[in-house]
């Protein structure tokens, strides 16, 4: 965008001219950080690391300090992302608040898990949204997966209690749970997420539980909320950021991993169902800063 | 984190700098910063942001500050009356046409609310003792048609589709026909959620807008979004043309900043926010209540207007 190229090129005439670190340079930074989302706390902790690094290193250039500002946002953003190994049984919960690419993240997963030889069943734990189990249904037809539904406005733990009996009838390795969009604010609807979570605690004993909690690369500071609150009502295992095909950075997230530790697993790059990737923090960074 | 803290803060700030004497313009200078961190926390743009307190800095240095005994009340009630004002008035009127039928159509994001927000507007319409016919035009999201549908029945409210396997522009072409045949004052069209960066659909909402004429096209944004709202709402404008904005998902806790953005780089107004996923939860804008939330700060105002 028009806002972004003219930022990247007073950088990179920063950069060219091979102009001091002075304040002007900070400012600068400052705001390509915080235009991508990153938030003003960690812009700001961000900056006194890298005051701190150029100090130490005897920087001078602010050549020299983009690439000292990369290493430090990888710091960030490589904590605690231990290789992600599935092992079966296993089930995936999906959570997040509404709209944020949930359903089609639950295809997307599913599609890879099939592609690498796992068998895999899917519960429409959304009976809330119209037609939601309908849109799961489809990616089933399409990616030839089963579908384990009620009907609309039944209870979602149910659902998920047949699909785990199913799961282990049929074998399944992988059961991948939808459940209904829901602001985190709604307690009675974070409290139905804790009572999923029992259900499967209680009736897969035996199976890896992951929760992937899903974000959308567009959405601002209120994301660091989102991760506060469902932590609390469920266990939490790792994060998917999507729709990153847009123009937003999805700079939140280095603020939410240097509040929360919790490992980004998937990054979402569009609709169809290959457009899913492992994340990975250098491209991320590289990303984020693309000037 | 710094919620409903900036009134605490402002006051902090001032009590420190009054301690060396008198408040000088310079002091005012240095409590803005309060007022840009939090404007940057509730995802207001960058840019916006620098512009407003350059704006609000001129008028917060007038004698009334300085002198003021409460300066941090002052400096609050500056900000939040500009904030309001750059929000602009109420106008929550669609845009009805003088010979029906009406065709509004929906536009936005991917996800950020469409077809919940036509199922909304259909039935306040309905109240309004008018016939309004929802429109299928998303022929990609699987089960939107069905979506609709399902809304639309709940309404009694008619929803007209020709499948998927068809042209978005046709679907809505038709649409006014079936309008006419089945007596229709209003039609809602719902087209698929997009990035304003695809072209190739971007051009489909363009041939759309060319064959329907609508009065009105809306843009639909999640309340939540951060700071690339600007470029969102820049494109969809600049290149599809937008009559008006609908905020969605302001029942959670985000404080909205994003609306704020909008409207300041499209100069579009707020015409209706969404407070819930029921079909009732559709409410006017007010700018004054959004104007607080983004400071964080609901009743502090009422406070301050009493004092
Ligand atoms: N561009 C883009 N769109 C996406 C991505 N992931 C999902 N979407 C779209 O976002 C919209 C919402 O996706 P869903 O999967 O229905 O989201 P959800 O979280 O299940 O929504 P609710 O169940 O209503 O809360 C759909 O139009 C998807 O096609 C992505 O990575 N990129
Ligand atoms: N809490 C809350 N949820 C909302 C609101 N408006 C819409 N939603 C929810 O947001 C999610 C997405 O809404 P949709 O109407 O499917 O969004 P869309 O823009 O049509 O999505 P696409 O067609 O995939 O682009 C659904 O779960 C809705 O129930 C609102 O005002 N508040
Ligand atoms: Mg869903
Ligand atoms: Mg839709």
């Amino acid at each position: 965008t028009k806002t972004r190229n003219n930022l990247s090129k007073k950088i990179q005439d920063l950069i060219r001219f091979n102009k001091e670190l002075n304040s002007e340079f900070y400012e600068e930074l400052e705001e390509i950080l915080i235009l991508s989302d990153v938030g003003v706390d960690t812009t700001q902790k961000i900056i006194e690391q890298l005051k701190k690094d150029i100090r130490l290193r005897g920087i001078k250039t602010s050549d020299e300090c983009k690439q000292l500002l990369k290493e430090i946002l990888i710091q960030f953003l490589i904590e605690n992302q231990d290789e992600f190994v599935i092992t079966s049984p296993t089930v995936i919960t999906v959570v997040g608040v509404n709209g944020v690419g949930k359903t089609t993240t639950i295809a997307k997963l599913a599609s890879k898990y099939k592609a690498a030889g796992k068998k895999i069943i899917l519960a429409a734990g959304d009976t809330f949204r119209a037609a939601a189990t309908e849109q799961l249904e489809i990616w089933g037809q399409r990616l030839n997966v089963d579908v384990i539904k009620h009907k609309e406005g039944s209870d979602p733990s149910a659902v998920i209690f047949d699909a785990i009996n199913a799961s282990k009838a049929r074998g399944a390795d992988i059961l991948i749970c939808d459940t209904a969009g829901r602001l985190h604010t709604k307690t009675n609807l974070m409290n139905e997420l804790s009572k999923i979570k029992k259900v499967i605690d209680r009736e897969y004993v035996d199976a890896q539980k992951e929760v992937f909690l899903v974000l959308d690369a567009t959405t601002g500071q209120n994301a660091l909320q989102q991760v506060k609150i469902f932590r609390e009502a469920t266990d939490i295992t790792g994060i998917v950021l999507t729709k990153l095909d847009g123009t937003a950075k999805g700079g939140i997230v280095v603020a939410i991993k240097s509040e929360f530790k919790f490992p980004i697993r998937y990054i979402g790059i569009g609709e169809q169902a290959d457009d899913l990737q492992e994340f990975n923090a250098q491209d991320f960074v590289n990303a984020l800063l693309d000037f | 984190m710094a919620f409903e803290s900036l009134a605490s803060k402002l006051q902090e700030t001032f009590k420190k700098l009054r301690s060396k004497g008198k408040l000088t313009e310079k002091d005012v200078k240095e409590a803005m910063k309060d007022v840009k961190i939090a404007l940057l926390e509730a995802d207001v743009n960058y840019k916006v942001v620098k512009d407003f307190i350059n704006k609000v800095n001129e008028k917060a240095v007038g004698q009334e500050v300085l002198e003021s005994l409460t300066p941090g009340q002052q400096v609050i009630k500056i900000v939040h009356n500009e904030l309001v004002e750059l929000m602009g008035k109420t106008n929550t009127h669609i845009n009805f046409a003088s010979k029906p039928p009406t065709v509004i159509m929906f536009v936005g994001l991917q996800g950020s609310g469409k077809t919940t927000t036509c199922g909304k507007l259909a039935a306040n319409i309905k109240k309004q003792g008018k016939r309004p016919l929802l429109v299928a035009a998303d022929v990609y999201r699987p089960a939107a048609i069905k979506q609709l549908q399902v809304l639309g029945q709940n309404l009694d409210v008619p929803v007209f589709t020709m499948g998927n396997n068809i042209n978005p522009v046709d679907i809505c072409k038709n649409s006014i026909n079936e309008a006419g045949r089945i007596g229709s004052d209003v039609i809602i069209i719902d087209t698929a959620g997009r990035l304003h960066i695809d072209d190739e659909m971007m051009n489909e909402l363009k041939e759309i807008k060319e064959a329907v004429k609508p009065h009105e096209v809306l843009l639909v944004v999640d309340a939540m979004t951060g700071q690339d709202a600007v470029n969102v709402a820049q494109n969809f404008n600049e290149q599809i043309g937008i009559d008006g904005l609908i905020l969605t998902k302001l029942d959670g806790d985000t404080r909205g900043g994003a609306a704020l953005s909008i409207r300041a780089v499209t100069g579009k107004p707020i015409k209706f926010v969404g407070t819930g996923e029921k079909m009732d939860a559709l409410e006017p804008f007010h700018p004054d209540r959004l104007a607080s939330r983004i400071l964080g700060m609901g009743d502090v105002l009422s406070l301050i207007e009493k004092a």
